[in-house]
C-alpha cells in the first residue's frame, strides 16, 4: 500500500490531496478481491501502467488550462507582454548569435577525419612565429621525426586558367600526395593523388574543387580525363572534391595539383622558405611531445646548417588553432558581452514579473482563497514565464538569423570552414537552454515570493508592501547587477571605439581614395622574358592613362596590405654585421609612376624610370626608414646595397608605407625597377597588381577590360577592388565587433534604465501613504525628491563602481585588442559613467515626480 | 470565472469514460467505487474504469460543471461516511442527452447505409 501511495506522487499535489485517499481505498479493495498471486501481480502491473498514463494526462490537462489562462492574462496586458518578450528576445538573440559564430570558428570540429590530430608545422626563426619551411628542411623533418603517422607539404599557387570560355584567375594548391588522403575526405568524382603523381616525370594531373567544376564544366561528369590549361600547361583532371570541401583555406580552393621537386630547381636551397607542412600525430603522441621532438630536430639541423638554420626552431600547432589571437579575443569578447546582455535581460525580466506579481497579489490571494494550492499557483506563474521566455526565444532566434550577415564578417579566412555559420541543432539547443534558464530564472523567484506572500493580508486593501524589505533587496541587487553589466559593456565598447579610431587614424603612407586595383598575373613561360612583360605593362599603362579622368596608373608586385610578405635580407656594401642581427626589407618591383599614382611622397632623388633597364646601372628606391636605419645622418642617395641577388644604388627616397597593415610595423621598403628583373628569375616578384588613380575609377572597368583584352586576349583579370576597400577591410572585423558590442551596450543601458524606473516606480507607489504623511507634516518637495533620487543614485553608484572595476579587468585581458589604448583610459571611463548616471536620473525622474505630486488627502484616505 | 455558458454540443463527442459516468449517475448519486462497479456491470465488463481514469474524469467533469459533489448525503443506511458522492447536474443531463441524440442519429445513418444489422 505504501508503494501505491508513493506512485500517487506522480499526480499533481492538488489532485493527490483531492482523490488520493479514495484511490487508495479502491485499490485496497481490489487488492483484497484479487485472491491468487497471478491475479495480484496482474493488478499491480495494470495499476502501475494506469497511474503513469493518467498522471501524464492530468498534468497535460493542467498545462492546457494554464496555457489558456496565460494567453488570456497576457492578452489583457499587451504592453507588459510585448516588453517581456522583447527583453527575452534580445537576451536570447544576443547569446545565440554570439554562440553560433564562436561555435563555428572556435569549437566546431573541422570537417576532416581525426581532425584533433591534424597539425601544422612551422619554422620559428628569430622574430617570426610562423615561417614557412624550406624544402630541404621539410625533407629532413619528415625523415627524422617519429611523432607523426604521416606528413605532407603544400604551397599556394595562383594561376591563369585558359581554354574554353573566359580566361580566369584561379587559386589553388600544389600538394604532395599525402595531403588530401590525410584529411580523410573522399573525392566526389574520380580519384586523389598517389605517390605516382609526385614523381617529377609523371603526367600533370589536377583535382578540381566542386565550385570550379560547376563553373567551368557545368557539373558534367565527363570532365574527368579532360585537360585544363593552367598557365598554358595542360593538366589532366583526375578528380573532383565534394561540395563544401575547403583546404587549406576558404580562399585557395579552386584546384589541387601535385607538388614536384625537380632536380636543379631552387628546392635545394635551405633559405628558400615557401612550403607549408601538415601532419597527423600518431595516436599515442601528444602535441607537446611532438613539439619537443621537432625542436630537438630543428636544433640538430641548426648545428648542421648554421648558415641557414641558426637560431631557427620548430613549432607545431593544431590545425584547428590556425586563427589569430585577435580573432580569438574578438570572439571571446563577443560571447562575454552577449552573456552580459543575457544576464541583464534575465534580471530585468525578473523585475518586470516581480513588479507585476506584486500588482497581482490580490488576484492570487483570491484564487488561493478559492482553493488553488501554492503548488498550483507557482505552476501557473511558471507556465506564464516559460511561455514568455519561449516566445522571446523564438523571436530571439529570428533576430539571430537577421544578424548573421553582419556577424559573418567575423569569420576568419584562415580556416578550412564555410563562411556562414549554420544555425543548426546545437545552436538551437543552446538557444532553448538559454530560454529555459531565462524562463526559470525570472519565473521562479517571483512565483515563490508571490505564493509565499499569498495570505489573508493580501486581501486587505490597506496592506503595505514591505519598504526596504527582503523583496526590495533582491530587486536592488538585480538593479546593481544590471548597472554594472551595462557600465562594463559601455566601457568595453568605448575602449574598442578608441582603439578603432586610433587605428583608423594611422597614416598608411599612401592616399587610397579613388584608386582602382586589379590583378593580371602574367603566366610563365609565356612571359618569361622581362622585355615581353615590359611591353605588356607599357601598352596597358599608356592606354589606361589616356582614358578620361585617369590621373596616373602603374604596376607593382603586390599591393600594400594585400601582399604582406615579400621579405628579403639586405646587405650594405662595405659593411659586415653579426649574423644574429635582423636586416630584412620588404621588396617590390614597380613600374615608373607608382609613387605618383598612390601619392607616396618622393622625399629625395627620383622615381624608377623607363631608362632603368638590365643594361643600365641597377638602382633602387628606398623608404625613409631604410635611409634612416642604414645611412643615419647622411644622404642615402648614391649608396649601394645588396638585395635579391644583386647590388643596387639608391636613387630615390620615398615615404614610409604600412605594407603589413595598419596595426603592425613594417620592415623598411625597397622598390626596384620592373625592367631590372632578370629574365625568368624571382617570378613571384614580377609586377602583377595594376593601380589606377582616376576621378571615377569604377566606371573605367569596361574600358580597362578592353585594353587588357587587346594586349593579350588570354589574360584573365582578377581581384578587382578599390584600394579604399582594401584599407577599410583592415579594420572591418574590429568595426563589426565594435558595432555588435556597441549595440549590446545600448541595449544594456536602456534595460538598466527601465529597471531603475520600474523599481523606483514600485517603491514610490508602495510609499504613497508615507509621502502623504510627510507632506501633510510639512515636508518640502525637494526633500521628497531627494529621498527618491537618493535611492536611485545609490543603486547606480554601486553598480558603476562594480562595473568600472570589472571593465578595468576586462580591458587588461583584452589589451592586445586595444592598439595601445590604456585599459584605464580616463576619458572612456568618465563618459561611460556619465551616460550611466544620466540614465539613472532619467529613470528616476518620473517616479520622483509622482512622489512629489502625492496629494496628502487622497493618500491618507486610501488608508 | 466563466463569463459565457458553453453549449452542451460543444462537449461532443464525449469521451467514453465521461459518457458512462454520466449514465451511471443519471439514476442516483454514487461514490467513486460504485461508479466503477456500475459502469463495469452495465457494459458487461467491457469497460473497466481504472481509479486514475475515473478520478481524472471526475475532476474534469467537476470543472466543466457536468457533475457536483452534493452537500446532502444519501439516506444514512446507504451512506458510507468516508466516501465522496457525486451527482449529475441539469447541465450534465443536457450534455448526456445531446450525446445520446448524436449517437442515435449516427445509428440511424448507419442503418440506412446498411452498416448495422436490422436487429441490434
Amino acid at each position: 500500500m505504501r508503494f501505491y501511495r508513493f506512485l500517487l506522487h506522480l499526480f499533481p499535489v492538488a489532485f493527490r490531496n483531492e482523490y488520493g485517499d479514495e484511490m487508495c481505498w479502491i485499490f485496497q479493495k481490489r487488492l483484497r478481491d484479487a485472491s491468487s498471486f497471478p491475479s495480484k501481480l496482474a493488478l499491480w502491473i495494470a495499476t502501475i501502467w494506469e497511474i503513469f498514463t493518467n498522471a501524464i494526462r492530468v498534468h497535460w490537462d493542467i498545462f492546457r488550462q494554464d496555457i489558456r489562462y496565460t494567453t488570456r492574462t497576457l492578452r489583457r496586458n499587451p504592453g507588459f507582454t510585448l516588453a517581456a518578450i522583447l527583453v527575452a528576445a534580445l537576451g536570447v538573440g544576443a547569446t545565440t548569435a554570439a554562440f553560433s559564430i564562436t561555435d563555428h570558428v572556435l569549437i566546431r570540429p573541422l570537417p576532416f577525419a581525426d581532425w584533433k590530430r591534424l597539425v601544422k608545422l612551422w619554422e620559428n626563426p628569430p622574430g617570426y612565429t610562423r615561417n614557412e619551411l624550406s624544402p630541404p628542411n621539410y625533407f629532413d623533418w619528415k625523415r627524422m621525426s617519429k611523432s607523426f603517422e604521416t606528413m605532407g607539404t603544400f604551397t599556394y599557387l595562383s594561376t591563369n586558367l585558359t581554354g574554353e570560355g573566359e580566361p580566369e584567375r584561379v587559386q589553388g594548391v600544389l600538394a604532395s600526395s599525402e595531403v588530401l588522403p590525410m584529411l580523410g575526405v573522399q573525392p566526389f568524382l574520380g580519384r586523389l593523388f598517389t605517390s605516382q603523381d609526385d614523381r617529377a616525370e609523371a603526367p600533370a594531373t589536377v583535382v578540381l574543387s566542386y565550385g570550379l567544376w560547376q563553373r567551368r564544366f557545368n557539373g558534367n561528369a565527363n570532365a574527368l580525363g579532360n585537360k585544363v590549361l593552367l598557365d598554358n600547361e595542360p593538366f589532366e583532371i583526375i578528380g573532383v572534391m565534394p561540395r563544401g570541401f575547403y583546404f587549406p583555406t576558404r580562399e585557395d580552393d579552386d584546384f589541387w595539383a601535385p607538388i614536384r621537386f625537380t632536380p636543379g630547381d631552387d628546392f635545394e636551397d635551405r633559405n628558400n622558405h615557401y612550403l607549408q607542412a601538415i601532419a597527423k600525430l600518431k595516436k599515442n603522441v601528444s602535441l607537446e611531445e611532438a613539439k619537443a621532438e621537432m625542436r630537438l630536430i630543428a636544433a640538430q639541423l641548426a648545428q648542421k646548417y648554421p648558415e641557414a638554420n641558426e637560431r631557427t626552431t620548430a613549432n607545431v600547432l593544431l590545425l584547428r588553432d590556425e586563427i589569430s589571437r585577435q580573432t580569438r579575443y574578438l570572439l571571446i569578447g563577443l560571447v562575454c558581452a552577449s552573456i552580459c546582455v543575457l544576464l541583464i535581460a534575465c534580471s530585468n525580466l525578473a523585475n518586470l514579473l516581480l513588479a507585476r506579481a506584486m500588482g497581482r497579489r490580490k488576484e492570487l490571494a483570491v484564487r488561493s482563497a478559492l482553493g488553488a494550492g501554492r503548488e498550483r499557483l507557482i505552476r501557473q506563474l511558471l507556465t506564464e514565464s516559460l511561455m514568455l521566455a519561449l516566445l522571446g526565444g523564438l523571436l530571439g532566434i529570428c533576430l539571430t538569423i537577421l544578424a548573421m550577415p553582419l556577424l559573418v564578417r567575423l569569420v576568419p579566412n584562415s580556416l578550412p570552414i564555410a563562411e556562414t555559420p549554420t544555425i543548426d541543432l546545437r545552436v538551437m539547443v543552446f538557444a532553448l537552454i538559454a530560454t529555459a534558464i531565462t524562463g526559470i530564472g525570472f519565473g521562479m523567484i517571483p512565483a515563490i515570493k508571490t505564493s509565499r506572500g499569498t495570505d489573508a493580508n493580501a486581501l486587505n486593501e490597506g496592506s503595505r508592501g514591505g519598504v526596504g524589505g527582503r523583496r526590495e533587496r533582491v530587486r536592488s541587487a538585480m538593479i546593481i547587477a544590471e548597472v554594472s553589466a551595462s557600465v562594463l559593456l559601455l566601457i568595453s565598447a568605448g575602449l574598442l571605439l578608441r582603439a578603432l579610431l586610433r587605428i583608423q587614424a594611422v597614416d598608411p603612407g599612401f592616399n587610397y581614395q579613388n584608386v582602382l586595383t586589379m590583378r593580371t598575373w602574367l603566366p610563365i613561360p609565356k612571359y618569361r622574358s622581362t622585355a615581353k612583360r615590359g611591353e605588356f605593362y607599357r601598352r596597358v599603362l599608356s592606354e589606361t592613362r589616356a582614358l578620361p579622368g585617369v590621373t596616373n596608373a602603374a604596376y607593382i608586385t603586390g599591393l600594400p596590405m594585400v601582399m604582406r610578405g615579400g621579405i628579403w635580407s639586405v646587405e650594405i656594401t662595405g659593411r659586415i654585421w653579426e649574423r644574429s642581427e635582423e636586416h630584412n626589407v620588404s621588396l617590390r618591383y614597380v613600374t615608373p609612376g607608382y609613387f605618383n599614382t598612390l601619392n607616396i611622397p618622393l622625399i629625395e632623388g627620383r622615381d624608377v624610370s623607363d631608362s632603368d633597364t638590365q643594361d643600365s646601372l641597377p638602382v633602387g628606391v628606398v623608404s625613409k626608414s631604410f635611409a634612416e636605419k642604414y645611412f643615419p645622418g647622411q644622404n642615402a642617395l648614391g649608396h649601394k646595397f645588396k638585395v635579391a641577388m644583386g647590388e643596387r644604388t639608391v636613387v630615390g627616397i620615398v615615404g614610409e608605407v604600412r605594407t603589413r597593415g595598419l596595426e603592425i610595423t613594417t620592415e623598411p621598403q625597397v622598390y626596384l625597377p620592373n625592367q631590372q628583373v632578370p629574365d625568368g628569375a624571382i617570378i613571384f616578384y614580377t609586377p602583377k597588381d595594376l593601380v589606377i588613380r582616376a576621378s571615377n575609377p569604377l566606371s573605367l572597368m569596361p574600358s580597362i577590360r578592353q585594353i587588357i583584352r587587346n594586349a593579350d586576349p588570354d589574360q584573365p583579370i582578377s581581384d578587382v577592388q578599390l584600394l579604399s576597400d582594401v584599407v577599410e577591410s583592415e579594420t572591418a572585423p574590429r568595426g563589426t565587433q565594435l558595432r555588435v558590442i556597441g549595440v549590446f551596450a545600448a541595449i544594456a543601458i536602456l534595460l538598466a534604465g527601465i529597471g531603475i524606473h520600474g523599481l523606483l516606480s514600485y517603491a514610490v507607489s508602495q510609499r504613497t501613504q508615507e509621502f502623504g504623511v510627510r507632506i501633510a507634516l510639512g515636508a518640502q518637495s525637494s526633500e521628497i525628491l531627494k529621498m527618491v533620487l537618493r535611492d536611485g543614485v545609490i543603486l547606480a553608484a554601486t553598480g558603476i563602481v562594480v562595473g568600472a572595476a570589472l571593465a578595468f579587468a576586462a580591458g587588461k585581458t583584452m589589451e592586445t585588442l586595444l592598439a595601445g589604448v590604456k585599459p584605464a583610459d580616463p576619458m572612456t571611463f568618465l563618459i561611460a559613467i556619465a551616460v550611466a548616471l544620466i540614465m539613472t536620473i532619467a529613470g528616476s525622474l518620473l517616479p520622483a515626480k509622482r512622489a512629489v505630486s502625492v496629494d496628502p488627502t487622497t493618500a491618507l484616505r486610501t488608508e | 470565472m466563466k463569463n459565457e455558458e458553453p453549449s452542451p454540443e460543444s462537449f461532443l463527442p464525449l469521451p467514453p469514460a465521461t459518457l458512462h459516468i454520466l449514465i451511471a449517475l443519471a439514476e442516483k448519486d454514487l461514490h467513486g467505487y460504485a461508479i466503477m462497479s456500475e459502469v463495469a456491470e452495465s457494459t458487461n465488463g467491457e469497460l473497466k474504469l481504472s481509479p486514475g481514469t475515473l478520478y481524472r474524469s471526475i475532476q474534469r467533469m467537476l470543472e466543466q460543471g457536468l457533475i457536483i459533489e452534493p452537500r446532502q448525503r444519501p439516506a444514512p443506511e446507504n451512506d458510507d461516511e468516508r466516501r465522496r458522492y457525486y451527482r449529475i447536474t441539469p447541465f450534465g443531463m443536457e450534455v448526456a442527452r445531446a450525446e445520446m441524440r448524436r449517437l442515435t442519429q449516427l445509428v440511424k445513418l448507419a442503418r440506412i447505409s446498411g452498416l448495422v444489422p436490422r436487429r441490434v
